[in-house]
């Protein structure tokens, strides 16, 4: 395959998984290292390091969209970017030493973690729940517009949330995805933050987890501008176009084909992990 | 501000929330403008990239690692300098990794003008862990 013909297949990949990833809402990164390594035979230190860098596009991207909404609440994401960022650097410091074979193994397990809970129901919303007193003193609760007005809400569990926002962290630089299966859990499970605040809010936490680990890949020469160039803006074009189309009615057969999707390439994954064909 | 609707419930603090308003959509906007940007650096980069080499073959099999030219940031400016396309290209990618840096480094200021010294401990954190991702693995060589 030449430079061009690759190029652009690339970019039209990563165009539709931009695209489909913004539209369902399970994120594009989740899907394009598998398809790099599996479909292009790329190496998948240079599929991880090239899908670290359109993570950062992607939530850099939609920041300016998800702000306007008004359900993002910056204390909380700044105190848990410490535990994310942390957890980040350890994340691409694993991913430098260990065999990519364990590498592609973790990714199908996570792979296959994110299918099953794309078809889960989302938790329910929070009413009147207590103030925690941890939560409280860190200011981490807060209020966000409803149908009745501004509706207050308590942060819950935060060292459970915090040390989960750990783990997410140390996927994300480790496998160079945006962790959203594991941000559901802490922020959605653990904390009990509502739906819309702990989606707009991880957003914006992804892209600053993401640069973490992103300066380590980039000073370690995982991150070719050959391969990077064309994932970064067909993600990045995928992810915009599909944040001006987003029609409710269709997602949910979308959100269907695409957790399918992300079962077999995390099968294929863990397949070619556990026999070494990585 | 309106929290009459659930006054029976108990109030959260909230530290001027017209003013963390405004920070987020400056913060949002300096997001969307480095992507932007950085999205254009990486096109005139890849244009003078593909104009060189499209005919050559493609072959990311084997993991080699990047020469210094293109994970140094003496490197990637001197590659710049030297009219390179793939020294621009990672100068983009530079760009957008310096993104979200400059949004938790301008979150200080906004915190605190707010004097919310808790806050503005907690972004220094966040803002120290970044700045040693970026510079303490090799690419400030």
């Amino acid at each position: 395959m030449t430079i061009l013909t690759f190029t652009v297949l690339v970019a039209i990949v990563s165009f539709v998984a931009g695209l489909l990833g913004s539209l369902t809402g399970l994120g594009g990164g989740v899907v394009l290292v598998p398809l790099l390594t599996i479909f292009f035979h790329v190496d998948i230190r240079y599929a991880i390091g090239a899908s670290l860098v359109s993570v950062i596009a992607t939530s850099s991207g939609a920041a300016a969209a998800y702000v306007k909404e008004g359900f993002s609440n910056i204390r909380i994401g700044m105190f848990l970017e410490i535990a994310t960022t942390l957890g980040a650097l350890l994340g691409a410091f694993i991913a430098t030493w260990i065999p990519t074979s364990v590498i592609a193994t973790i990714f199908g397990a996570v792979l296959l973690y994110s299918a099953y809970l794309s078809r889960q129901a989302r938790p329910l919303a929070q009413r009147n729940l207590p103030p925690d007193p941890v939560a409280t003193r860190l200011r981490l609760n807060g209020s966000f517009p409803d149908l009745e007005g501004q509706r207050s809400y308590n942060v819950q569990h935060v060292p459970t949330g915090f040390s989960l926002m750990f783990g997410a962290g140390a996927l994300s630089g480790l496998l160079g995805i945006g962790s959203g299966a594991v941000k559901v859990l802490a922020m959605d499970q653990a904390m009990r933050i509502p739906f819309k605040v702990s989606t707009t809010t991880s957003n914006f936490m992804i892209g600053v987890t993401a640069a973490a680990s992103a300066g380590v890949y980039l000073g370690r020469g995982y991150i070719d501008p050959g391969l990077a160039m064309p994932v970064m803006l067909g993600v990045l074009a995928g992810s915009l176009t599909g944040t001006r189309i987003l029609v409710k009615a269709q997602t949910t057969s979308l959100r269907l084909v695409f957790s399918i999707v992300i079962l077999v390439l995390g099968l294929q994954m863990l397949y070619k992990g556990l026999w070494g064909h990585i | 501000m309106k929290a009459g609707a659930h006054s029976h419930q108990f109030e959260p603090f909230k530290p001027q929330p017209w003013r963390d308003r405004r920070l987020e959509i400056i913060l949002g906007t300096l997001l969307r403008t480095g992507v932007l940007l950085s999205g254009a650096v990486v096109l005139a980069g890849a244009c003078i990239y593909l104009f060189r080499h499209a005919h050559e073959p493609a072959d990311y099999r084997i993991f080699r690692g990047e020469p210094s030219e293109f994970r140094t940031i003496p490197g990637i400016y001197w590659s710049v300098v030297n009219g390179r396309g793939r020294g621009l290209i990672q100068l983009g990618l530079l760009l957008l990794i310096a993104t979200p840096i400059a949004r938790v480094a301008l979150s200080i200021v906004g915190f605190g003008i707010e004097r919310d010294y808790l806050y503005v401990t907690f972004t220094v954190i966040v803002l120290a862990i970044l700045l040693y991702s970026l510079l303490g693995s090799g690419l400030a060589l």
